[in-house]
């Protein structure tokens, strides 16, 4: 039993509705510690005040740099002493999930063992970055609860200017649209980086995420220093059979107004068997014995719309691999940018190629190392050296697929042009 | 006294494979197609024919052990001891045996856990810390997400809206939560209010004056001590300075307002990947539920989904609709704040004469 609980009359009100409430569960936990009672009555604090009460400090486990996010108290008393004294200290272990998130139950028990005996009880299944963050513990009993949870095989997340947690989607473990092994892609590259995640040493924070697809579950782009995000490059697959049951079902206004006229690049038209282009860029898929949808693939800019309405029907093809882009973050400093296409396609079919892939990251966060300020992100690093520099320090061939068009101003030096041009001719006829 | 033991960390970041449902396992990188035969069911089937069926189930995000260890004897009971988390924080079960989705879905409402967060739904909203354990919030992240999902309840069961619909909430304008369809962010209104006493011990004062976007900060003495001092004319209220100098006091529980943002996609089906915008701000910081920032979120979503066609995300229906009809839809005023001045500002105009009347 636990000593009485403080009042808590708006995290009270956090308990009615129908969403589970994470209020009940503190409460549940409370019962048992005198911890978890402090942390119900500094949050309630907070509710009253309308402020937050935590500051920052330096916790650690031996051997790692970064992993722990320290937090004290800041209601003290007229004396300086804590006011909620058995919530003085109420760290978070950040801890690296598996690819896809998967678990099974005996792991996430002896997580609750673990976290039980050692720190609040309180776990958060994830970060937005992806961690499994373990919340609230003191600074002795840190060490103690890492190390049973790294005996168990799970390692320290990022945090502060460093490689940090990344996530991949759940792909080729349960999706048809994945077009890599998310998985091992996710694995490969952040073993590569362990020293970079545990012992914070880079200009800024550096983040990887893996998507299987355009759909982009993982939100890559939009949050990914570097984004893995999956396609493919010959002509999709198409199933008649099943273009057929999904025409049967659907009928015509559906294929027209959500399938065709929702193709960003209007690669998709509706076709009389007889008429169909013989071109090898060009797949059908079968809506009944006299009509087909044909898809133009050199149109076509793997947005995968047209595949997530007729799942089945059409899908990836099978020369796969990966889009790779590079740059986003949210808004510090200069705004938020989204990932832009460094490499347009990326083999990952055999085990070396991946190798390729974790090699293209190394040289990556070895150039931004270098050359990016302090507190600068990869993004805001290329916005101000430009593309061209980045790709040059990085040894990757510029491609018209990086851009949404060529430049709209003159104000540029061109006097390199004859031996760009001649370059590029080289390159061609050495191909 | 017994030495502490000293244990080198094993540094190794793990497979997943023996963490994966044995359907998984056995299917790796062979699916088919899926379909969902109710909300909250995802049905997979692979090239040799094997099925899966998952269901999707809502959580709290932050759980005790007592709710883990539930949702543990749930997965033992149905679903060969294995779960998965999806980035919103839902739970979900894999299951080989059809038979098993009926009473899987009893146990889990039957605990409280909501069935729901597929398709066309609204899922779970993807949030941050607060004040729980944050040192920079504004406001708090799983009560203000609490409040939104009991009110979204059933949007999350169903699938009744045009297209999928993700949400984020932040408790700063860092903005943990990421873009989504309807992003609810704090906005302060006021420049920090600086402790002098404080900044020279506790801020790496060069260190703050680079963080700011708009050059704001400049180092001063202040009562003969260094500090810094910010040009409140210049300030642009975003609170990039206070974390590295806390006594740079950004939060305010009258004039840390927040602010509503819409449009934001992350997948790149139909249109390219777009960002969020700002479509409604100045919203009171009203715990413990927020009643306010729930109404405008409501009214955007039932506008959303009485007006936009099939397969249209929030984006896509406002491309078509454009902005002036967005706003009158949504009941909500177009104020000069929503017109971007900031660096790329000019791409965001309209340079055309393409008006919708
Ligand atoms: C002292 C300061 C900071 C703390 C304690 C902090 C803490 C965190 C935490 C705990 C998360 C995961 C949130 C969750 O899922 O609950 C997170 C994510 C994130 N943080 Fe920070 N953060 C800090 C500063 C920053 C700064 C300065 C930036 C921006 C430049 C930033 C950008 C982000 C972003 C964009 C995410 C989302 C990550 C993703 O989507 O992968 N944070 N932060
Ligand atoms: S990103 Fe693509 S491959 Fe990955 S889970 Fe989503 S739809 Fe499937
Ligand atoms: S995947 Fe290709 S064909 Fe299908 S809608 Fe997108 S661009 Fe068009
Ligand atoms: S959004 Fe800001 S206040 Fe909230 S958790 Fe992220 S850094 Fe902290
Ligand atoms: S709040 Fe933002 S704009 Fe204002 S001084 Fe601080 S960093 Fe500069």
């Amino acid at each position: 039993m636990a000593k009485p609980m403080h009042p808590t009359p708006n995290l009270d009100q956090l308990e009615s509705g129908p969403w589970p409430s994470f209020v009940t569960g503190l409460k549940r936990l409370a019962k048992d510690k005198d911890y978890v009672v402090d942390v119900l009555g500094h949050l309630e604090h907070s509710y009253q005040t309308r402020k937050g009460y935590w500051k920052g400090g330096t916790v650690g486990v031996r051997g790692y740099g970064g992993g722990v996010i320290p937090r004290f108290t800041e209601i003290k008393d007229a004396s300086g002493n804590p006011v909620f004294k058995d919530a003085a200290e109420f760290h978070t272990i950040r801890i690296m999930p598996p690819p896809g998130m998967h678990y099974d139950t005996d792991t996430l028990r002896k997580f609750c063992d673990i976290w039980e005996t050692h720190g609040s009880g309180l776990i958060a299944f994830h970060g937005q970055s992806g961690d499994i963050m373990f919340q609230g513990c003191t600074t002795e009993n840190v060490q103690k609860a890492w190390d049973e949870i790294n005996q168990m095989g799970f390692d320290m997340g990022g945090a502060g200017p460093a490689v940090r947690t990344s996530m991949s989607c759940v792909g080729a473990a349960r999706c048809e649209q994945s077009c890599y092994d998310e998985a091992q892609a996710h694995q490969k590259v952040i073993n590569t980086f362990l020293d970079d995640i545990h012992r914070p040493a880079l200009p800024y924070k550096f983040k990887f995420k893996f998507s299987g697809c355009g759909n982009d579950c993982m939100n890559a782009i939009q949050r990914a220093d570097m984004a893995v995000i999956g396609t493919w490059r010959d002509n999709m697959k198409t199933d008649d059979a099943m273009g057929k049951a999904w025409f049967a079902k659907h009928g015509m206004n559906e294929l027209v107004n959500d399938v065709i006229g929702m193709c960003p690049t209007r690669a998709l038209q509706i076709k009389d068997v007889k008429d169909v282009s013989k071109e090898a860029h060009i797949s059908t898929v079968a809506l009944n014995d006299a009509q087909c949808l044909e898809i133009d693939n050199k149109d076509c800019v793997r947005c995968m719309h047209c595949i997530n309405v007729m799942t089945g029907a059409m899908g990836p093809g099978k020369d796969k691999g990966a889009t790779i882009l590079i740059g986003g973050k949210s808004h510090l400093k200069i705004g938020a940018t989204m990932g832009t296409v460094v490499v347009p396609f990326m083999s990952l079919k055999k085990d070396e190629d991946y190798d390729q892939l974790t090699e293209l990251a190394q040289t990556c966060i070895d150039f931004f190392a270098e050359n990016a300020l302090e507190h600068e992100r990869t993004g805001e690093m290329i916005e101000r050296i430009g593309l061209v520099n980045f790709l040059e320090g990085i040894g990757l061939d510029i491609d018209a697929n990086m851009v949404n068009s060529p430049r709209m101003n003159p104000y540029v030096r061109t006097d390199g042009w004859d031996e760009e041009v001649a370059k590029i001719n080289a390159k061609k006829a050495a191909a | 006294m017994n030495q502490p033991q000293l244990r080198k960390p094993v540094e190794h970041f793990l497979d997943n494979k023996k963490y994966l449902h044995p359907k998984l396992v056995a299917n790796y990188g062979n699916w088919k197609y899926h379909d969902r035969p109710r909300p909250g069911v995802l049905h997979h089937v692979s090239n040799t024919g094997d099925q899966v069926w998952s269901v999707r189930a809502g959580t709290q995000r932050q759980m005790d052990v007592f709710t883990i260890r539930k949702l543990c004897d749930i997965a033992d009971q149905f679903a060969e001891g294995r779960v998965r988390f999806t980035i919103r924080s839902n739970i979900e079960y894999m299951v080989s045996d059809e038979a098993k989705v009926a009473p899987l879905i009893a146990e889990l409402e039957k605990n409280g856990f909501p069935v729901g967060g597929t398709g066309n739904s609204v899922s779970m909203v993807a949030h941050t810390q607060g004040w729980l354990h944050c040192d920079i919030p504004g406001t708090d992240a799983s009560g203000v997400v609490k409040a939104m999902m009991d009110e979204l309840y059933e949007e999350f069961k169903t699938e009744e809206m045009p297209n999928r619909v993700r949400l984020s909430t932040s408790c700063c304008e860092i903005n943990c939560g990421g873009q989504a369809d309807i992003a609810v962010i704090i906005q302060h209104t006021k420049p920090p209010k600086i402790n002098h006493d404080l900044v020279a011990n506790v801020c790496e004062r060069p260190t703050v004056v680079a963080r700011c976007p708009v050059a704001a900060i400049r180092p001063a003495l202040v009562n003969g001590k260094p500090s810094l001092e910010v040009d409140e004319k210049k300030c642009i209220c975003c609170g990039a300075c206070y974390p590295p100098c806390p006594p740079m006091q950004i939060n305010d529980a009258e004039h840390s307002k927040l602010a509503i943002w819409v449009g934001g996609k992350n997948s790149n089906a139909r249109s390219k990947p777009t960002f969020h915008k700002l479509v409604a701000s100045g919203l009171p910081n009203n715990a413990p539920r927020w009643p306010e920032v729930n109404a405008v979120v409501k009214k955007i979503l039932m506008a959303y989904k009485a007006d936009a066609r099939p397969w249209e995300r929030m984006a896509d229906w406002i491309d078509r609709i454009g902005w002036p009809r967005f706003f009158e839809k949504a009941d909500l005023p177009f104020t000069k704040y929503m017109i971007d001045d900031w660096r790329g500002s000019r791409y965001n105009l309209n340079a055309s004469a393409h008006v919708r009347f």
